[in-house]
């Protein structure tokens, strides 16, 4: 049917059927405040060139899915991000994950590990093993990882600031396995740009920060090629309360910024692309999470294509990580969050994931229970045989709804992109506040939705009973667990050579100060048994320390 | 009589580790909207830095935001700076992800509320206007 036409025939129809009856009482809006249409139709999609702007999987602009045979081939990875008390502990629960069919580890540092400090550090104190795992020096690595084959299984760490010291402790483990640096796997997060704009768990002031990670990325690109070296993260961005289209967009935006950062440093863009991940929030939105995640395809094939000039097609795609939206989850009835994370799980499998972690449904309350990760890994195992939905690729293409949300997407991303540039990029941006104020904004807006009833919470503004209890079982960590780490980290200092470790540590420092790589330098480090506070003091001694103006 | 202060002076501040300041950020404007004076004194604040703060602004409020688990001990070391520091008139309230076990016990060590996740704002500044 011609555009026009449809356009004659959709409004005949508005006066005729649709307004025959009234509209319920609801804003019809997205997660992101966006209003939807009542219907979408020929038009919506009339500047839709399949070849073009979808293409077939595997093939450019990816919008369908970066391998050709996606799911078919291989599905997703599962892979629940998890850490908490001792090494020990969190040990035996990766062993749980895997015998129950988990497929890759992912490991959760706790709040000292994550900002470079020592669990002995006095700003530690009530922190160590709290929210993940306690990691002060290799000896810990090794313990986490004490019987699961290194040279086998692929890693995911989420760690930032501090990332290099925790790659070289993950790799010493390896070599004290006997596996090859080429034979390791797996992903560093090492996003420090969304560090500075949501997540916040930053040391150094940006710029040195970006020159460690292009450290990371070419010592990587030699040394251990499988490894990916950024999951370029829009997940905490979306967290911290941005929009669907804003997560998009400053995502892309830091990808941008490490591509360029890479090419300045003297790296081969495709030497170092192909190595480069995402991270993306799967959030309760069902149609605006898949949109984003095809519109983030395109976008990014075409980014490297044609603003980086990349050769290699494994430059060009964007394969990504999903976690389901923990801001989603309620503590109120918080068996309703296995229901959400299911749903969202659904939509990042249809939006074409190539890895995800589900939400377990007491994680709004504590670190997850045993059981219910083990629900969390069902509900990904649920969707993947059973449901059907891994049968055919990208089944919701030429949706007249799921494509028009793409286009608008990717036009939105571009707008705040050029916003952004306009600034003089991501670094300007990060300095005058920029992101503090657009993300402080829409968080903003979306819990005055909440407070109004504008937006329905099932358990928590609407449908709740009174005087309702939590009647599911809550992680405990046993506050031994502090003690116990400290007397682990004074036992490593007390059998360890301080002679090497000196001399490891001022080999770093001069590195440091000059312009030499220093991954080989925090690698020797990790085997003199150094701990993570002294690697990263040695560099504040050199680079100094972030400082953030606070906006609300 | 002494002329009572026409609005609350409220400092929000997040102590310990955690970046999680969605939470605190949306307190601080909603108590700042609903005519309160508000310090938003930003991450990763120590006990001290905090007490500091609250009286060098001769504030009437804290609000500490905990994500991270270590609520035990944060809200023990401001409670007794501030009574060290013979600033126990300061009130303190707190937010974040506290299990219900902990509440009680946070409160008979002084604080005065713990909202938790889902608590509408409304609660919050009227409970802070009227304390």
């Amino acid at each position: 049917m011609e555009s026009e036409s449809y356009q004659r025939e959709k409004k005949r129809w508005y006066e005729k059927t649709y307004s025959a009856s009234s509209e319920r009482d609801a804003d019809f809006v997205t997660v992101s405040g966006e209003p939807v249409d009542l219907l979408y139709g020929p038009s919506d999609v009339e500047d839709l060139d399949y070849m073009r702007d979808l293409g077939f999987p595997g093939e450019y602009p990816f919008t369908r899915g970066i391998r050709g045979n996606m799911y078919r081939g291989r599905l997703w990875t599962m892979r629940q991000f998890s850490g908490f008390g001792t090494a020990e502990e969190t040990n035996r629960r990766y062993k749980f994950l895997l015998e129950s069919g988990q497929t890759g580890l992912s490991v959760a540092f706790d709040m000292p590990t994550i900002m470079g400090r020592d669990s002995d550090d006095p700003l530690s104190e009530g922190e160590v093993g709290r929210c993940g795992v306690a990691i002060d020096t290799v000896v810990d690595m090794q313990t986490l990882f004490d019987g699961i084959p290194l040279g086998r299984v692929t890693t995911s760490m989420t760690t930032n600031a501090p990332a290099s010291v925790l790659l070289a402790f993950y790799l010493v483990t390896g070599e004290r396995q006997g596996a090859s640096f080429s034979q390791m796997g797996g992903t560093i997060q090492n996003d420090i740009l969304k560090e500075y704009i949501a997540q916040k768990s930053w040391i150094f002031p940006p710029r040195p920060s970006l020159r460690i990670i292009t450290d990371i990325m070419e010592f990587c690109s030699r040394e251990v090629p499988r490894w990916n070296t950024i999951s370029i993260s829009g997940y905490h961005i979306r967290e911290a309360g941005s929009t669907a289209a804003q997560e998009l967009a400053f995502t892309i935006a830091d990808g941008i910024t490490y591509v360029q950062a890479g090419i300045d440093a003297g790296l081969d863009v495709d030497d170092f692309a192909p190595r480069l991940s995402f991270f993306f929030n799967a959030h309760i939105d069902f149609f605006e999470e898949i949109a984003k995640y095809r519109a983030a395809r395109r976008m990014w094939a075409r980014i490297m294509k044609e603003r980086f000039g990349a050769k290699k097609k494994e430059s060009l795609l964007m394969r990504f990580h999903t976690q389901t939206a923990g801001c989603s989850l309620t503590a109120q009835q918080p068996e309703n969050n296995i229901i959400r994370t299911a749903f969202e799980g659904l939509a990042a499998v249809l939006g074409g994931t190539q890895s995800l972690h589900t939400n377990s449904m007491d994680e709004v309350l504590a670190l997850p229970t045993e059981k219910a990760v083990e629900i969390a890994l069902r509900t990904q195992q649920i969707l993947a045989y059973e449901t059907g939905v891994a049968n055919t690729i990208d089944p919701l293409a030429g949706s007249y709804y799921v494509e028009h949300l793409t286009n608008k997407l990717e036009k939105e991303a571009w707008d705040y992109i050029e916003e952004i540039e306009e600034q003089g990029g991501v670094l300007k941006a990060i300095e005058n506040g920029y992101f503090q104020r657009q993300i402080a904004d829409a968080a903003y807006r979306y819990q005055m939705e909440i407070e109004r009833g504008r937006r329905v919470l099932v358990g928590v503004n609407r449908f709740k009973r009174a005087n309702e209890k939590i009647e599911i079982e809550i992680l405990k960590i046993d506050p031994s667990v502090e003690k116990k780490q400290i007397e682990k980290l004074a036992k490593v200092k007390r059998e360890r050579s301080n002679a090497e470790v000196e001399r490891a540590l001022e080999e770093l420092k001069r590195r440091a100060q000059g312009s030499e790589n220093l991954m080989p330098a925090i690698l020797d480090c990790a085997r003199a048994h150094a701990t993570i506070g002294e690697i990263i003091n040695e560099l504040k001694s050199v680079f100094g320390e972030y400082r953030e103006q606070p906006i609300f | 009589m002494v002329a009572e202060k026409s609005e609350k002076r409220v400092l929000i501040a997040k102590p310990g580790l955690d970046g999680h300041d969605r939470g605190a950020k949306i307190v601080a404007r909603a108590l700042r909207d609903g005519g309160m004076e508000v310090i938003y004194l930003g991450l990763h604040q120590t006990p001290e830095q905090i007490v500091r703060a609250a009286i060098d602004e001769d504030v009437d409020v804290i609000g500490l935001s905990i994500l991270s688990g270590a609520h035990m001990t944060l809200f023990k070391k401001v409670l007794s700076l501030l009574e060290e520091a013979g600033a126990r008139d300061i009130k303190v309230i707190g937010g974040g992800i506290i299990p219900d076990e902990d509440v009680p016990k946070l409160m008979d060590m002084g604080v005065m509320r713990i909202f938790t996740p889902g608590t509408p704002i409304s609660e919050i500044i009227d409970f802070v206007r009227d304390l």
